[in-house]
């Protein structure tokens, strides 16, 4: 047996107009817990800045290097770890805890790459691992090249490239 | 459109899950349960291809079947081109339809099974649906090692495969009416607060079902919606009450809510999701106290997100669709 269904709507053919639905919605939608957020994102991605400078002050001390030449082995280290934690299944659930403070620093850049390097493997060198490592990476890449170009400009027009 | 059916009923069920679910409330009450992702595969897709081949095999041997005795295999899934689904119809070689309206998928495999059986057709029709938490985000949101923080209003997608064989053979569960739900559109463009994009299909659906029927909340001893989360079901309740005058708090109860412990397994944020989300529910608790006679009649109503991620970029809604199936106990 077959019954087709008469309900009235209103003139948009909605049941209830959606402007209503929204503040309905929102009245339900619970508070984010931003400023503690905020707090642990602060303090663990200082924290991730302190272990940046030791490491800097360690190869500069211990190697001999110039501050410039240590920063880069100290960017190399921290990614080293970042992605050998990630390939280990334990970075995500630090993620979650650290909220951004982990994704903000040069951590969170090579924990996307290796992250989605790990998921597309299985697809190929090229056609997986090649074509998609870079899919959350690449915004940072696009837009730090662009920024880091307009910024350079900015500093040449008013510093005179000082 | 809503159906009464005569001879429609569940032959038997079978659930498999991985592991975040077995660590729920709901345990003990599945057939099988895996302790890792991969379930002895080499990726995350196969996975979910052996966790519905599993759920098949299991409700074949539960009912004495052979593979050839399903006159009709109807599966859905939430990979790209149901790939779980189709991959299981090609080892089974029985007729097959692939079904896809997200986290609705499998009541709309119910009624297209039931309505099949009401006309006399076949006799057997095997429903099948399947998830997996990670070949969801993957596919949905981020690679699955990234873990971005999330809000509260998020929900977890089910890992599982869930299958129901149906049959015009008497048994103690009715399929006793059915009610297929249209697209709604109310204007929700967050991808993360499911809750609020499905609870106004859930509702239509229900407010249909009762009116076509000329029947009333009391008709039922539990109205179950599929994955509306914590804060969708006290969304759907406010609706209920606001638009149609139906107080359906006192005998409400989402799935999606059911299949995890909220206070202890805090990953879930809001609850559960996925096809199979409200079918392992429903299959591991509801139908057992179905067929004890516990709960006369019941109305799962599944609820989808029909949510592709390049038109939430594109700006554009999400829209969303619940369809309603009555199980009813026989004496």
């Amino acid at each position: 047996m077959y019954i087709f269904s008469k309900i009235e709507n209103n003139k948009n053919g909605d049941i209830m107009e959606k402007k209503l639905y929204q503040k309905l919605v929102m009245e339900h939608r619970p508070d984010e817990k931003r400023g503690q957020n905020a707090v642990i994102a602060f303090l663990i991605g200082g924290t991730v800045g302190v272990i940046g400078e030791l490491l800097i002050e360690f190869y500069s001390y211990y190697l001999e290097l110039s501050r410039a030449d240590a920063s880069i082995f100290m960017i190399i280290t921290l990614i080293f770890l970042a992605s050998l934690c990630t390939a280990l299944g334990f970075f995500d659930k630090w993620v979650k805890f650290a909220k951004c403070g982990l994704i903000i620093p040069i951590t969170g850049f090579a924990h996307s790459m290796t992250s989605a390097a790990i998921e597309y493997k299985k697809e190929g060198f090229v056609t997986g691992l090649g074509a998609n490592m870079f899919k959350l990476a690449g915004t940072v890449i696009l837009y730090g090249v662009v920024s880091a170009y307009i910024f350079g400009f900015i500093r040449l027009i008013v510093m005179g490239g000082a | 459109m809503t159906t009464k059916y005569n001879n429609v009923y569940i032959d038997d069920i079978a659930t498999v899950v991985g592991p975040y679910e077995a660590k729920g409330p709901l345990k003990k009450r599945f057939d099988r349960y895996y302790e890792d992702m991969y379930f002895g595969t080499d990726s995350l897709e196969s996975a979910e291809i052996k966790l519905m081949e599993d759920s098949i095999n299991l409700v074949l041997q539960k009912t004495n079947k052979e593979k050839s005795d399903v006159d009709l295999f109807i599966a859905g899934d939430l990979q790209n081109q149901i790939t779980s689904s189709t991959y299981n119809a090609g080892r089974l070689k029985r007729p097959f339809l692939g079904i896809y309206t997200a986290c609705a998928t499998n009541t709309e495999g119910l009624i297209i099974g039931a309505n099949f059986l009401e006309n006399k057709t076949c006799d057997n029709v095997l429903v099948s649906v399947s998830s997996h938490n990670m070949v969801a985000e993957k596919q949905f949101r981020n690679p699955t090692e990234y873990g971005g923080p999330k809000p509260n209003t998020a929900t977890f997608t089910a890992t599982g495969g869930a299958s129901c064989l149906l049959t015009n053979k008497k048994r103690k569960v009715k399929i006793e009416s059915s009610t297929i739900g249209s697209v709604e559109d109310y204007d929700q463009t967050n991808p993360m607060d499911m809750g609020a994009v499905m609870a106004p299909a859930a509702a239509v659906t229900i407010n249909k079902h009762l009116s076509d029927l000329d029947r009333t909340i009391d008709d039922y001893d539990l109205i179950l919606t599929g994955d509306l989360g914590f804060y969708g079901k006290s969304i759907l309740i406010d609706f209920m009450k606001n638009e149609y005058g139906i107080d359906i708090s006192k005998k409400y109860n989402d799935c999606g809510v059911m299949l995890y412990d909220l206070k202890e397994q805090k990953d879930v944020q809001a609850g559960g999701s996925g096809p199979v989300c409200s079918a392992l529910v429903v299959y591991s608790d509801i139908i057992k106290k179905i067929e004890k006679g516990e709960l006369k009649r019941v109305l799962y109503v599944a609820t989808g997100a029909l949510f592709n991620p390049s038109m939430v970029f594109q700006k554009e809604n999400i829209l969303s669709i619940a369809h309603a199936v009555s199980l009813e106990s026989v004496q």
